[in-house]
């Protein structure tokens, strides 16, 4: 019976990464993905003719360069384009414009306040100099604080030297940072409700928290932490929609030799006196390997394709209680048409891209409260996109789509379990509130897919929808992620790894995960390294 | 009542007949100067319009260019002795990309021909030439050479959904133009030619018209292009996509030679690895003998495309062949980090007889007022940074 080097479970991007650097190395790997097609969150279908929608994810900004450079994504078709502007709409018809010129944006901003225009300098510095120090572990692996090691020694001294370079004063803003909520970080730049508003929408973008809950602040820089070009904190179209970019990850595995099967759910992990030796399919086909890699999120993971039996003590109840609490919906919406926000301006670059219907910070944590008591909000945060515009492949000529990210909706309905009822119920929530700020809107619907955590969990296997495999709270980050012992992708059933966003760095299109768990399995295996060490570009 | 008049009237620059849509469209007044014309840097975004030309379509305002219409019995010839390539393969409704040098091999400037007759060529160029033409003429009865810039409006319209927008307009059987190919098509009450060429290295057109008609051209181009993501692109956004496709630039890469002061500050089609270019089948032509003579010593630079480690554009490195940057063997002439390949690229002169062995470039940067610097592996490329299959591909596609 064929044997592989390593068997990889789940085609996500962070699978197909794990993938490419392996083959790199020249190990024989196969990927068992239990769709019909590849890219887990990171996927691009036609479900309606001539429409091509990112189901999941729909904006890039994470991917980590050296990893697109080293792998030659480009030359395997990956391609991401800068948005040219945003708007933020208030409760009341206020509109907010954000341009990507400096002296426009400025300009603009003075308009609406002119403490907030610098305000926004000020908040931008701090939060580029937070987001250096985070990119520089984004591409690393996180030691061990109680190890001894050499190896996590050192690594610790680096965090700890990276830390210093701060300056003292600093140390003590960023532990203060780790803690806080979003709004509390932005009271200190921000006096226009709106402008924080806007600002405080990455601090709740997939997670189960409020603006005003501790640790939004954080999140906050996660979502900025990203680049496109260089240009921190800025977010790009990918050509062909987000699946293109796994597409790419796949032209680089095949061309390494990878072999990817669809269609293939893995049942279990197989494993024999304490090791990973293969895994069994649902159909109940047997495959062999010398090292399993897990791009599943830490629940499924063990609780679903694990033998509780094949488990250490405690592991089985880490991961049943690793945190979810999913929290986002997503509305992908075919269009005869564009669509007019009210009070918009008249400039295609601005009223094309994103546009953010957000209402208040008292809003939005209203929207939250919902959440809380187990229904989606009645008032929901909608970031929609129209990526059509700007992407001529995606939509036919003149028509376009719209993406729709809802920030909150409940993975367990307080009054019992979801049905097709209510999914529509939840879509037509989020349709009415844009029809509210776009009159007409809903005259130019051609089709509608509509996602809740349900469908996602159903489909890419993100257990209760979490968009990054796992709430990103401190408790779950860095060393702690999935569980404190287990940062280092290796897992505590031998030759068993894992390496998607249950991992550090988390979640979101990165291929971080992937990259450094690689590194991980070559180093065991004691082959030469094919992972870039470092993003190195940030010098 | 008299208007007052306009001070320095006599220093306004010329504006070319898009002006008037232009203007509208650049928010930011990033103007500079080409040929006496007044001509966009940028409209509304470098980078956007950049990615335009990749993703999208665009156009250029190429009405600056020098174009000169070369009639008569003896034009083939003329041009044939001008220029280093083959002129009489040349056949008609299509176009060559030519360079022509002194009698010393050293290049005088680049341009386009086209052929639009028996006897009929439009030569394209960046700098007014209309001096050195007239010489070239010398000894022939029947050419005339005819400076029509300021006659021909033009837009270089480039990108992957070019074709389909000129479809879009009624160029009914624009999808099987070939590259190099020429189109003409009545417009109005006059003619529009198109021509399969440009300056990106991606799909795309260039769109001739008489001046009087620019507007129209302009109008039925935006509308037709609405829904396919038209914008016009400045010089910012043409550079970059040029060095992308591996194309020279004047006084980037290369000295034109007739303006050149110190010795061998300018350069020969071989060092500007354009070898390809010159045709010693031919049996006279300007530059002859000092280009064979090159050819059998082998030139002392060669123009490189370099890929280049990290993310630092090295823009005017010098270039080494060791790493602690003892020995100079080169210089950087364009550079830029490349947002479609995802690297740091550049166009390098190097010391042909260094270019195997290990090159490096020393690269300064700044960052919030303090400089920087970094040595950083480059290695050479064959093929341009960018050429995708819809460039060279009839039909070209949707996208
Ligand atoms: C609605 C939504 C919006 C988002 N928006 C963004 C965004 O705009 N930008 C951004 O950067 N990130 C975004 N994210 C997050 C991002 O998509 C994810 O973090 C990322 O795609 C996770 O990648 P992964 O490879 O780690 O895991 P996944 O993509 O979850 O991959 C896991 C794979 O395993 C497969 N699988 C599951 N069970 C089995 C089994 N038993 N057998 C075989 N295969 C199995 C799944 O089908 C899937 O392909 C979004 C996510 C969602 C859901």
């Amino acid at each position: 019976m064929k044997k592989y080097d390593a068997i990889i479970i789940g085609a996500g991007h962070n699978g197909i990464t794990n993938a490419a650097y392996l083959a790199k190395a020249g190990l024989d790997v196969l990927v068992v993905e239990k769709n019909d097609y590849i890219g887990g969150g990171a996927v691009s279908r036609e479900l309606h003719n001539g429409f091509t929608y990112s189901n999941c994810s729909y904006v890039c900004s994470m991917m980590r360069q050296a990893i697109i450079r080293d792998l030659d994504l480009p030359k395997h078709g990956m391609m991401v384009i800068p948005y040219p502007g945003a708007l933020a709409m208030g409760e009341n018809g206020e509109v907010f414009h954000s341009y990507s010129n400096d002296e426009v944006a400025y300009n603009h901003t003075r308009g609406v306040s002119p403490h907030d225009a610098d305000g926004l300098m000020r908040l931008f510095a701090d939060l580029s100099r937070y987001a250096q120090v985070i990119r520089k572990t984004l591409m690393r692996t996180p030691p061990d604080p109680t190890s001894f090691k050499p190896r996590d020694i050192k690594e610790l001294l680096f965090l700890a030297k990276e830390f210093w370079k701060l300056g003292e004063r600093e140390i003590y803003e960023y532990v203060r940072f780790f803690t806080m909520s979003a709004a509390d970080f932005l009271d200190e730049y921000l006096e226009n409700d709106l402008i924080k508003a806007y600002m405080a929408v990455s601090g709740i973008i997939g997670t189960a928290l409020g603006v005003y809950s501790p640790g939004s602040a954080y999140i906050l820089l996660h979502h900025v932490m990203g680049d496109v070009d260089g240009n921190l904190g800025a977010w790009g179209l990918a050509r062909g929609g987000m699946g293109s970019i796994s597409k790419a990850l796949e032209g680089a595995a095949k061309e390494y030799g990878a072999e990817i099967r669809t269609g293939a759910p893995v049942e279990k992990i197989i494993v024999k006196k304490g090791k990973a030796v293969g895994v069994a399919l649902e159909n109940g086909e047997e495959l062999m390997s010398n090292i399993v890699v897990s791009n599943l999120d830490a629940k499924r993971t063990f609780t679903k394709i694990m033998d509780r039996n094949d488990l250490p003590e405690g592991i089985y109840e880490k991961a049943n209680n690793f945190k979810f609490r999913g929290s986002s919906g997503k509305v992908n919406i075919a269009l005869s048409g564009l669509p007019k926000f009210k009070g918009a301006a008249e400039n295609p670059f601005i009223n094309r891209s994103s546009t953010y219907l957000i209402g208040s910070m008292k809003s939005m944590e209203k929207a939250y409260d919902c959440w809380k008591r187990g229904r989606w909000s009645d008032d929901p945060i909608v970031e929609t996109v129209l990526p059509s515009p700007w992407d001529p492949t995606v939509a036919p000529p003149g028509q376009h789509w719209m993406s729709c990210f809802v920030q909150y909706c409940p993975a367990e309905l307080a009054d019992g379990p979801w049905t097709p009822e209510k999914r529509d119920a939840f879509g037509a929530t989020v349709i009415n509130k844009i029809e509210r700020y776009a009159p007409g809107f809903k005259e130019l619907i051609l089709h509608t897919e509509i996602r809740t955590p349900h469908e996602i969990e159903q489909e890419v296997g993100l257990t209760e929808g979490n968009i990054f495999q796992g709430e990103l709270t401190i408790d779950q980050l860095l060393f702690n992620r999935p569980f404190p012992g287990y940062a280092q992708y290796r897992m505590p059933v031998k030759n068993m790894y894992m390496c998607g966003s249950s991992t550090h760095p988390g979640g979101g299109v990165s291929s971080a995960c992937g990259a450094n768990a690689a590194r991980e399995i070559l180093m065991d295996l004691g082959k030469v390294n094919t992972v870039p060490e470092d993003d190195c570009y940030d010098d | 009542m008299t208007s007052k008049p306009l001070k320095f009237a006599d220093e306004q620059l010329k504006r070319s007949p898009f002006y008037e849509r232009q203007v509208e469209l650049n928010p930011r007044d990033a103007w500079s100067a080409w040929n006496g014309y007044k001509h966009a840097n940028f409209y509304y975004d470098e980078q956007y319009e950049y990615f335009c030309i990749r993703n999208l379509c665009g156009t250029y305002d190429i009405t600056a260019m020098q174009k000169y219409i070369v009639t008569g019995d003896d034009a083939e010839s003329m041009l044939d002795r001008l220029v280093t390539r083959d002129m009489t393969k040349l056949r008609e409704n299509r176009v060559t990309y030519v360079v022509w040098c002194t009698d010393a091999g050293r290049v005088i400037d680049d341009g386009t021909v086209f052929k639009l007759g028996p006897q009929k060529y439009m030569l394209t160029c960046g700098s007014p030439c209309i001096a050195w033409l007239r010489k070239a003429c010398f000894g022939y009865n029947d050419v005339h050479v005819e400076d029509a810039s300021d006659n021909i409006a033009a837009l270089a319209f480039q990108g992957p959904t070019s074709c389909e927008t000129l479809k879009e307009m009624g160029l009914s059987g624009i999808e099987t133009l070939k590259p190099f190919g020429i189109m003409t098509f009545p417009f109005k009450d006059t003619e529009l030619m198109v021509s399969r060429t440009g300056f990106t290295g991606d799909l795309g057109y260039e769109l001739w018209v008489d001046a009087a008609h620019g507007l129209d051209l302009w109008d039925d181009l935006y509308a037709a292009g609405e829904n396919y993501g038209i914008q016009p692109f400045g010089e910012g956004a043409l550079n970059m996509a040029r060095l992308e496709a591996g194309f020279i630039m004047p006084y980037m890469e290369f000295n034109e030679a007739l303006k050149t002061v110190h010795f061998e500050h300018d350069q020969t089609p071989f060092e500007l690895d354009l070898g390809w270019l010159v045709d010693f089948k031919k049996p006279r032509f300007n530059g002859r003998a000092a280009l064979l003579a090159e050819k059998k010593r082998g030139p002392k630079y060669t123009l490189c495309k370099l890929d280049i480690e990290g993310n630092k554009p090295a823009e005017e490195s010098e270039i080494y062949s060791d790493k602690g940057c003892t020995k100079k063997i080169g210089y950087v002439t364009s550079a830029m980090w490349s947002p479609v390949v995802k690297a740091s690229i550049a166009l390098a002169m190097i010391e042909t007889k260094h270019m195997d062995g290990e090159l490096f470039a020393e690269i300064y940067y700044s960052k919030e007022l303090r400089s920087y610097s970094k040595v950083a592996k480059c290695t050479i490329k064959k093929k341009p940074f960018w050429a995708p299959a819809r460039a060279k591909a009839t039909p070209p596609g949707p996208y």
